[in-house]
């Protein structure tokens, strides 16, 4: 190598044309791949809503959530159902201050900052959206455990509160731990148990490992080993099953708001 | 372009000969990280083998130009660049792995094979022959790794490439498995094993006491 190399304005000319190659290779390959990547987010969104009703079965993804799935806009506050909003994406919504709210310390119970003003439902109908036979609503939650935010899937029975599946899709807790949320012998725990108890209120209640009583309708074990995310999943279910969550909406459910339709 | 029989030793002496894990112990720690399930270690293989192949390939293209004082920033730039292509283009195409491997796709930025034979080859060597040796590595590294994932999924989960061999007890079959397997630390003991077994059959790698 000539020590010429070592001069500063050929360092400075091999680094900054070297920058620039890599930075054109690399958004050239981003903005190309986006759309696939789209795609195949959609897809997977598609997939966990499907599995968190039990109706995946089969690799025929989009068909069968064509077939049964409804997806709906609901207003948390009022709890009720809005037409879509113009370029609707409830990841960029929850922390865009146009479409979401600023929670206070008091309400953020989730520690998720903000929460979207509309949020998605997912509507499952076992025989067909046609069949109008409701079996099961699917709520969006997400809260912060350990180290990350836990992004899941809440599948309620046609009453909105029984709790017929529960499916944490997205999560960067400590894996064989706290990323045991994702297992589904913890997460089959939830089936049958009440999200709400007969006042309305938040009544779940993740305890510690082994002390869930088996008869209690409310009660699940905690994870052992992973106490901060078992609170997180805690939280998680207080805040958006709470008034700032979709308490509003359930209540409107539980007063027949679906049957009609 | 060198000789046939120089190929052959660049190509295939780090399989056995000098193994970037047994012999070099490079790139452990992504050994230990994605050897559970052998899809998965597979597709990282792939990854890896790419990366260090181009990255050779890219920085012996320019190894006439890189200032010595800003070398290894040089080398770090075209390989981050590669490895977020590779990450691109996994989350395209072969979504669900891209999401098991997650970080660990772009933890091949500092994986030490990569570097390491960058430094070592790619910067006195020409390019052609660069990018062989990357392959070299990169088959090196795979067939420690799909050794290591084979005796875990196999031993851990009683299947292969997600094919039940060894049907579990809890399915209703005759295998409990052994679930020291799935955790981290076995891996540890099986690479361990094999830097043993690779020794005693080829004793000049026995390093002096």
């Amino acid at each position: 190598m000539s020590s010429n190399n070592d001069s500063i304005s050929k360092t400075l000319i091999v680094v900054i044309s070297l920058c620039l190659v890599c930075a054109v290779i690399v958004s050239t390959a981003a903005v190309q791949l986006r759309p696939q990547q789209t795609a195949n987010k959609l897809l997977d969104s598609q997939k966990n809503v499907l599995a968190v009703t039990g109706l995946l079965s089969g690799s025929n993804v989009s068909e069968l959530y064509g077939k049964h799935i409804e997806e709906r806009f609901v207003d948390l506050d009022s709890g009720e159902f809005v037409a879509k909003p113009a370029k609707y994406d409830y990841r960029k919504f929850m922390k865009d201050p146009d479409h979401s709210e600023r929670l206070s310390g008091e309400e953020d119970l989730a520690s998720i900052k903000r929460r979207a003003n509309i949020a998605p439902v997912y509507l499952a109908y076992e025989k067909g959206v046609a069949s109008g036979e409701l079996t099961a609503i699917v709520l969006p939650v997400h809260g912060y455990g350990l180290w990350s935010t836990m992004h899941a899937f809440l599948a309620l029975g046609p009453d909105g509160t029984t709790i017929k599946g529960l499916n944490y899709y997205e999560q960067g807790e400590t894996a064989g731990l706290g990323g045991e949320v994702q297992n589904p012998k913890w997460v089959k725990q939830f089936e049958g148990k009440k999200l709400l108890d007969a006042s309305g209120e938040p009544a779940i209640k993740v305890v510690k490992p082994g002390n869930a009583s088996p008869e209690s309708t409310f009660e699940v074990d905690g994870l052992s080993g992973a106490t901060l995310t078992s609170n997180g999943v805690q939280y998680t279910f207080d805040f958006w099953a709470g008034a700032k969550g979709f308490a509003p909406f359930l209540a409107k459910v539980r007063d027949g708001a679906l049957n009609n339709g | 372009m060198a000789n046939a029989k120089e190929i052959k030793t660049v190509l295939f002496g780090p399989v056995f000969a000098n193994n970037p894990i047994a012999l070099q112990v490079l790139g452990i720690c992504s050994a230990l990280a994605v050897t559970t399930k052998m899809d998965k270690a597979l597709v990282m293989c792939i990854a890896l083998t790419l990366v260090t192949a181009f990255s050779n390939f890219f920085i012996s293209l320019i190894r006439n130009h890189i200032p010595s004082s800003v070398r290894i920033i040089v080398q770090m730039t075209i390989i981050a660049s590669l490895v977020i292509v590779v990450d691109q283009l996994l989350k395209a195409f072969a979504y669900d792995v891209a999401k098991e491997l997650s970080v660990f796709v772009g933890l091949i930025i500092t994986n030490c094979i990569v570097m390491g034979r960058a430094e070592a080859y790619a910067m006195k060597s020409a390019p052609g022959i660069s990018f062989l040796d990357g392959i070299g590595n990169g088959l090196g590294y795979s067939a420690v790794l799909m050794t290591v994932a084979f005796i875990r999924e196999l031993g851990g989960s009683g299947t292969v490439f997600g094919f039940e061999i060894m049907p579990l007890v809890k399915d209703g079959g005759w295998y409990q498995p052994m679930g020291l397997l799935l955790m981290p630390p076995s891996a540890f003991i099986i690479i361990a094993g094999l830097i043993w077994l690779l020794r005693t059959y080829r004793t000049e790698q026995v390093e002096k006491a």
